[in-house]
């Protein structure tokens, strides 16, 4: 494994624009509605990127889908839940030597055409994980006002708790490099991995770098947070932020 | 004062309760490591039914006028530490479980994209 010296110091000796080897998980859960489209938007923007479907045994057409697209598929034998799979993600971008791992929902909302924007400051050896960030002036993105609520709540919560500032901490739209990677695959939080994994990062001494980028609307499916549900969310959230912080992690990248 | 047939009662429920952990384990149906504290809750509740000076002490020391509720007591924290101590060995299992699946489904999408002629569409 690579320090995190010798990563930066390859990044700006070597050749300016060697192509980081990089990996787009879409962790997928009964997407057939979307998936095909993301998949396809993902291979115009950028043909060359590696593509990973991790479909965590969904039970409609994804599998299909995700097949007659020509990308790699890990099938997970039972249902993990957004958490485990992200993780099986990042532990296929490991064990493959991949250098950069990007998240794309699969049910649309992030435009692939923007994943360069969450891949330059990585390339630039500026960041170790990227967030793209959907308050940032670009877009025309609504969210429900709980979910605003709920949103500055957990910044305001992660910024006391790690001095982490954050303005959309449950986007699932980032990248990380090697350094990353490696966190992720070893240790990944399952309840609510977008919010606390920005905990995680932060603990162990990653820089995060917010880009803003354009959301769009769920194309198919439903969130897996609803109104109804959003107060329980929140309370569990909260819970799980706390224990991230006051958590003893395995040392896997040395803190900073 | 503790009755007389309180103490005898519990006495037998406390021996039985031994005598069907000891069973368990015997027969393999239960694994040491998980049958320790189970064997200490027996025990205790066993050594408080027979010797009733130290119930009567115990309960006289926390405040408790009627001894026979001083073993509800210790039996009710006894099942909570055995709770308790299942959450754990739960959260484990699931932890292992997780990470045998993420391993299965790995391993499984090599094997398939190492061997393409099993399925010739890739």
């Amino acid at each position: 494994m690579a320090t995190r010296s010798e990563l930066v110091g390859e990044t700006a000796a070597e050749a300016p624009r060697r192509r980081l080897r990089t990996l787009a998980i879409v962790p997928a859960y009964n997407e057939e509605g979307s998936l095909g489209q993301v998949l396809d938007e993902i291979r115009a923007a950028d043909p060359d990127l590696q593509v990973v479907v991790i479909n965590d045994h969904s039970t409609d057409g994804t599998a299909q889908i995700a097949e007659g697209a020509g990308v790699s598929i890990v099938h997970l034998p039972f249902n993990l839940g957004i958490g485990g799979a992200m993780q099986t993600g990042y532990q296929y971008a490991r064990d493959h030597g991949f250098e950069v791992a990007m998240q794309i929902d699969s049910d649309g909302q992030h435009d692939a055409a923007e994943a360069h924007k969450l891949l330059e400051p990585l390339a630039r050896g500026e960041a170790d994980m990227v967030i793209g960030t959907r308050f940032a002036g670009v877009g025309d993105y609504r969210s429900t006002p709980g979910r605003r609520i709920g949103m500055v709540m957990f910044s305001a919560v992660a910024r006391m708790l790690v001095k982490l500032r954050i303005t959309d901490p449950t986007s699932g739209f980032r990248a990380v490099n090697r350094h990353g990677i490696e966190l992720f695959a070893r240790e990944y939080p399952h309840d609510f991995p977008e919010v606390e994994s920005n905990v995680l990062a932060a603990r162990h001494g990653l820089r995060i770098v917010e880009v803003p980028v354009m959301m769009r609307e769920r194309a198919a499916g439903r969130s897996s947070v609803t109104t109804i549900r959003g107060t329980y969310f929140v309370i569990r959230i909260m819970l799980s932020l706390f224990i991230s912080v006051f958590r003893r992690y395995p040392k896997t990248v040395e803190d900073r | 004062m503790i009755p007389l047939r309180v103490s005898i009662a519990a006495a037998i429920a406390a021996a039985l309760l031994l005598l069907v952990i000891v069973e368990l384990i015997r027969s393999r149906r239960l694994q040491e490591r998980y049958a320790l504290l189970w064997l200490l809750t027996g025990a205790v509740l066993l050594f408080f039914a027979l010797w009733r000076g130290a119930l009567m002490k115990v309960s006289d020391l926390v405040g408790i006028k009627y001894p026979p509720s001083a073993l509800f007591v210790m039996a009710a924290f006894f099942i909570l530490l055995v709770l308790l101590h299942y959450s754990t060995v739960i959260s484990e299992l699931a932890a292992k479980n997780l990470a045998l699946a993420q391993r299965l489904a790995l391993l499984e999408n090599r094997l398939r994209e190492e061997s393409p002629e099993q399925e010739p569409e890739r």
